[in-house]
């Protein structure tokens, strides 16, 4: 059996500057790892980089979801591979609605010949909107476009529930968003909870942490993971927060900033 | 072929309106015109050199044929004209109106839809009050050359307070590339009355080295407390040449609605304005235009402010493929007095290629201090971010592509009064886009 996600030695640059410096991971199916970290230290850029950002070089490393190299993959085959980012800042387009945008995403999963009915399309969105809380007017407004800040975050889980991915990035999904929204997305997360999935949630605080139970948890410095462990790491970090880690460590600056 | 006439004045205007049988107050009123062409020049639009334009056409007078129904219609009209439509139609076919129906109900309240060289007859001082008020005869050379020639047109007088639900649909459509072509439509909604109107320009001229000179213009007249929405989907072949100068004037509380596609393959020169006279008056304006080829494009829009708390809104978008050039030009003017105004624009343009050249210079000519006014342009190519974010749920990045330029030009395409207009429109962008 091979590993859902690996990742090995990753480096990754942006403008010519080198974030991430030897990434490695392996994750096994049902289980979710957090990644917890300082401003910094290269989180962003390593979900980025493992969607394919172009504005990212990856210059070293391997990437394998259910042993399919992911690097080797253009974008939208990764995104139909499995591979799910809901992202930090979602992009606003004008003129798409959220409806033909998510029809077009499932349908490029199915294939040509092979798409979904408009009726059971609507029927299975319309779900999904109401387990996260979501006004049905969201369907027809433009892809979020005026959305606010939980709104936007809110709509990235929605495109989860209903693409259905092997392996999903949470990017900071908790910024902005109140307690009774964190619990939604949490339980839509949850929900999601399968054998055949994992999920790799990128966060600077515990407090999500309380709402989904990681199996492992990892602090990164300086553009790979220093120190790695089971929840009670991260009910300690946000005790105690990273200078403990860095001075067991003999860290002095956590950032990339300085190789 | 014709050679085209490059002396075209005084005399020529008068001998045709003449050979038409115009009644005398309108064969003086074009000799004028010719007389002013003859001296005029062309309009100078920002960064279009038009003078190299086969602008000097003038074409011959080739009326099509007059039918009772619209089966008789050349099958080419006919499959311009959307299935569902059944409100009132006009079609102009080359230098003639050759259809008119006006629901018998719409006649009852009054509505009058004919030629508006009929209505050159009929409604001789509706006409003189109105023809070409808004849009002068001497503004310059093309004015005076519409004025001059103007066949066929559309009249259009919606009395006081009446609703109309089904859009009046105008098909201005010409398939003799030798015709003159150029049709004047006059739209008088009174006070309280409230209608959609449809104009689809359309060809089928083919491969032709003869140009094809569109030089049509739009007057509306929207009285107090009235409101148009004015629906235009223009789409000839790359040897027409498309002049379309579009005027509103607007009493108080009046409203129009300016929804524009300008898709004509060939050299494109339009002007869309908006007076917005009355106090509380508003305009809201949607335009979008796809280049293709080696096409030049000219789009401006203007609203002129001289109510109080009169409120314009334009918004241009404009996707050039190719070695396609817009310029793309948004006035805005508040005059003295006009107090509590806003005046808002914005111009886009999404260039596809790297041959394709797009300009936006949005103008705020403002005379008041108590206004609100803003303006916002750009000019850049599809959003990189916004593909990668397509792509990372899976869509391939041609379909995303796709689905951002589609997106672009939505805000108009959605507002389209008529689904099979629309339709008909998405049809054409998806020919023009590839």
């Amino acid at each position: 059996m091979s590993n859902l996600f690996e990742i090995r030695g990753l480096k990754s640059e942006i403008e010519g500057k080198e974030i991430l410096k030897g990434f490695n991971l392996t994750m096994q199916g049902g289980e979710v790892h957090a990644i917890m970290g300082p401003n910094g230290t290269g989180k962003s850029t390593l979900a980025s980089s493992i969607m394919g950002h172009p504005k990212y070089e990856v210059t070293e490393g391997e990437v394998y979801l259910n042993g399919e190299d992911v690097l080797e993959m253009a974008v939208d085959e990764r995104a139909r591979a499995g591979l799910f980012l809901a992202m930090q800042y979602p992009s606003e387009i004008t003129g798409v609605t959220n409806a033909d945008f998510l029809r077009s995403a499932i349908n490029a999963r199915r294939g040509e010949g092979n798409e979904i009915s408009l009726i059971k399309f609507v029927r299975q969105m319309e779900a999904k909107m109401k387990e996260l809380d979501m006004n049905p007017e969201f369907m027809h407004r433009y892809l979020n476009e005026g959305f606010s800040g939980g709104e936007k975050k809110r709509n990235e889980i929605l495109q989860m529930l209903l693409l259905e991915p092997k392996l999903v990035i949470l990017d900071e999904i908790d910024s902005g968003l109140d307690i009774d929204a964190l619990k939604i997305v949490a339980a839509g997360v949850n929900a999601m909870r399968a054998d055949d999935r994992g999920f790799l949630i990128i966060t600077h605080y515990q407090r999500l942490l309380n709402y989904i139970k990681p199996d492992f948890v990892h602090v990164m410095m300086q553009g790979r993971i220093v120190k790695s462990g089971g929840p009670e790491l991260a009910e300690r970090l946000e005790a105690e927060g990273y200078d403990w880690v860095k001075e067991e460590l003999g860290i002095v600056d956590e950032t990339v900033g300085q190789a | 072929m014709s050679t085209p006439t490059t002396s075209f004045g005084r005399e020529a205007a008068a001998k045709l309106a003449r050979s038409k049988n115009e009644p005398a107050w309108l064969v003086a009123w074009r000799e004028e015109a010719g007389q002013l062409a003859s001296t005029l020049d062309l309009p100078k639009p920002e960064k279009t050199p038009i003078h190299r334009w086969a602008l000097d056409v003038y074409g011959a007078n080739r009326p099509g044929q007059a039918v009772a129904s619209t089966a008789q219609l050349p099958q080419a009209i006919t499959s311009l004209l959307p299935a569902e439509a059944k409100g009132a139609l006009i079609v102009q076919h080359n230098s003639s109106v050759v259809y008119t129906e006006l629901p018998e109900e719409l006649k009852a309240k009054g509505v009058v839809l004919t030629s508006l060289e009929e209505a050159a007859r009929t409604h001789e001082d509706l006409l003189r009050q109105h023809l070409m008020t808004a849009y002068q005869r001497d503004e310059h050379k093309l004015a005076a050359l519409h004025a001059a020639l103007w066949n066929g047109g559309v009249f259009l007088y919606v009395p006081r307070g009446v609703e109309i639900e089904e859009p009046i649909q105008a098909l201005l459509f010409a398939d003799d590339a030798e015709a003159t072509f150029v049709p004047h439509i006059l739209v008088i909604a009174e006070a309280n009355s409230r209608f959609a109107f449809v104009e689809n320009v359309n060809s089928a001229i083919g491969d032709t080295e003869t140009t094809l000179l569109h030089n049509g213009a739009v007057e509306v007249f929207v009285k107090s407390g009235a409101h148009v929405r004015y629906a235009a989907v223009h789409h000839m072949e790359k040897a027409a040449i498309d002049v379309s100068y579009r005027r509103a004037v607007l009493d108080n509380d009046a409203r129009i609605e300016w929804i524009i596609g300008d898709l004509h393959e060939g050299n494109t020169l339009t002007d869309t304005k908006s007076i917005l006279k009355g106090n509380g008056s508003n305009s809201d304006a949607k335009i979008i235009a796809v280049g293709t080829g080696k096409q030049r494009v000219s789009l401006t829009t203007q609203a002129v402010h001289f109510g109080r708390a009169s409120e314009s809104d334009m918004i241009t978008r404009a996707v050039m493929t190719e070695e396609a050039t817009a310029i793309i030009n948004g006035i805005t003017k508040i005059e003295h007095g006009a107090t509590k105004a806003n005046g808002q624009q914005t111009e886009k343009v999404l260039m596809l290629s790297p041959k394709a050249r797009g300009d936006a210079n949005p103008i705020l000519l403002i005379d008041e201090d108590d206004v609100k006014a803003g303006h916002a342009a750009s000019v850049g190519q599809v959003n990189a971010e916004q593909v990668h974010y397509l792509m990372s749920r899976g869509i391939a990045k041609t379909e995303a592509e796709r689905l951002i330029i589609y997106g672009f030009l939505d805000p108009v395409v959605s507002e389209i009064p008529l689904a099979g207009i629309r339709e008909q429109l998405q049809r054409i962008l998806e020919r023009k886009l590839g």
